[in-house]
């Protein structure tokens, strides 16, 4: 098929399975196993394969994988996935292998994890690390907006209650939550306490990204990314987390960064944001939840606070976020695994594999990572047909 | 109940300077914040930068600050990022008067106290072996900042 007509797709995805700690596992054989897992989804094989992403390790991947030649990614999270989007529509590659995998390296537990502290001059000495960063964009929410510790509560109860009824999920079983019982959990940095906060595990996954033309030779439907965006305003946790940083486009702050992603998403997309059935939003800590609601325009800016408290966000509500209980509930192995797992999961809510939390009639995914303590944010749409 | 918000005293994370910012480690050392100022459009600069962010002059002036703040956003920290800090310290973003932001803790102060807009002042304190960290207090408190060797 000529280059131009391609149309990127993901044609297979898996999780391996996750847990607070894998023995025997390593970051390798997880990544393998993974690659194996999503390839069978997709009804391919290695030999397939002439592209891969897994940020550093992926040209490590390509020598003892046997791979070569092959195209070989270089970004992190969802851009991998975008990345390989382009790769596959600009010819570059036929079909790419996408694969983040975490083992065995949070292993010192008295301090936080170790992808989460920053060796920066001007922030290690002051003690931040990434609860601390979004902590500092949530507070200033609070005080100007007025959003309160109870709303909070409310986005990290749904999230963790959909991880609960997640037979997949690390924390299965753990709940129902209620917003009280997140603000009885222990303090760790204000606003935030332990249950507002991303958990710490293990796991791999990964997924196939290919020409959807090959549809007829795959084994399921393939999932459209009908859009994309990607919004930076520098490298985090070197930098003031401040909700108020800008560039020469003073009008669009830190504190809304990924508006601009999304509005490009939603343009290339041709789709408004009342298309969207289900939001696998990033949830690192319970407060950007809010923030993005507000960032990709589904509710008023200073008004995220109140449109959660609505009930809007819950699995049977109107903008259903986070199935399969997330960062919070699902799992976090590390960086690229977690963002990765908000497309696997606005894949799999396309499909209709989402069990008990499948929301009905799901057509339209909104995928996201990042946030505001980050200064960063990439949004995908995802779709199960091209409209 | 009233907690007190207290400097650090064990040996802290810090990376060594380089080439670039030495001098505001310099200037903490003599209990002076330095922050950078450009020498063609006077836009202020921190974290320091070879080139101006605003005209991109490479023209950067190192200049001593007022030390004097507001507390732009805070957060309590219970559950520290190293055994090496004791909590509950408060990570803060402080608005200086010279127009630029940096991140340091509040001391000196009630957990309680801490509001949008709090007037603070720079003071120093030597942490550990060979940091001399510039920590924010409220203003309107007398400074005890007596440790600061010179």
């Amino acid at each position: 098929m000529p280059v131009h007509s391609r149309t990127a797709a993901i044609v297979g995805v898996h999780n391996t399975r996750q847990a607070r700690r894998l023995e025997g596992s390593t970051s390798r054989t997880l990544a393998v196993e993974a690659i194996s897992g999503a390839l069978d989804d997709a009804g391919l094989t290695l030999a397939d394969i002439d592209g891969i992403s897994a940020e550093d390790r992926g040209s490590a991947l390509i020598h003892d994988l046997r791979l070569g030649p092959a195209w070989l990614g270089r970004q992190f999270g969802t851009g991998m996935v975008q990345e390989a989007c382009a790769a596959v529509e600009h010819g570059l590659a036929e079909v790419v292998v996408v694969v983040a995998a975490q083992a065995a390296v949070y292993v010192d537990r008295s301090s936080t994890a170790p992808w989460t502290r920053p060796e920066n001059e001007f922030v290690a000495p002051w003690g931040l690390f990434t609860a601390a960063e979004f902590a500092l964009v949530a507070r200033r929410h609070m005080e100007v907006y007025g959003t309160t510790r109870e709303q909070l509560s409310m986005v990290a109860a749904t999230i963790r209650t959909n991880g609960h009824h997640n037979p997949h999920a690390v924390y299965h079983g753990r709940g129902p939550f209620k917003p009280d019982d997140i603000t009885a959990s222990r303090p760790i940095a204000d606003p935030f306490h332990l249950l507002d906060c991303a958990m710490t595990s293990e796991g791999g996954c990964a997924l196939v990204v290919a020409d959807a033309g090959r549809a007829t030779s795959l084994r399921k439907r393939p999932i459209h990314v009908l859009g994309s965006g990607v919004d930076f305003f520098g490298p985090s946790y070197r930098h003031p987390p401040s909700w108020d940083l800008v560039g020469r486009d003073s009008r669009l702050p830190n504190g809304l960064v990924g508006r601009r992603a999304s509005d490009l998403a939603f343009g290339q997309a041709g789709l408004t944001r009342a298309d969207v059935d289900v939001l696998e939003l990033y949830d690192p800590f319970s407060f950007e939840i809010i923030r993005q609601l507000e960032a990709f325009r589904f509710c008023p800016d200073g008004e995220g606070g109140a449109f959660v408290q609505d009930g809007h966000i819950e699995i049977t509500g109107t903008h259903p976020v986070t199935t399969d209980g997330g960062l919070m509930s699902f799992s976090h192995a590390g960086s690229s695994p977690q963002m990765l797992q908000r497309v696997i999961r606005g894949v799999q809510q396309l499909r209709g594999e989402a069990g008990p939390l499948q929301v009905p009639d799901a057509h339209v995914a909104l995928c996201s990572n990042g946030g505001a303590g980050a200064l960063f944010s990439t949004v995908m749409l995802l779709g199960d047909e091209r409209p | 109940m009233s907690i007190k918000l207290l400097p650090q005293y064990a040996d802290l994370p810090h990376a060594v300077p380089g080439p670039l910012t030495a001098p505001f480690w310099a200037g903490c050392a003599r209990g002076e914040l330095l922050y950078q100022r450009c020498g063609r459009c006077a836009a202020a600069t921190f974290p320091p930068a070879e080139h101006c962010r605003e005209c991109l002059a490479v023209d950067q002036r190192w200049e001593r600050g007022s030390g004097h703040g507001v507390l732009y956003s805070w957060t309590v920290v219970w559950r520290p990022v190293t055994p090496a800090f004791t909590p509950p310290y408060a990570p803060a973003i402080v608005t200086l008067d010279e127009g630029y932001q940096m991140v340091s803790n509040v001391i000196g102060a009630d957990v309680d106290q801490l509001r949008l807009n709090l007037p603070l002042k720079v003071t120093f304190r030597a942490v550990g072996n060979e940091l001399h960290l510039p920590y924010f207090e409220p203003a309107d408190q007398l400074s005890n900042s007596t440790e600061v060797s010179s």
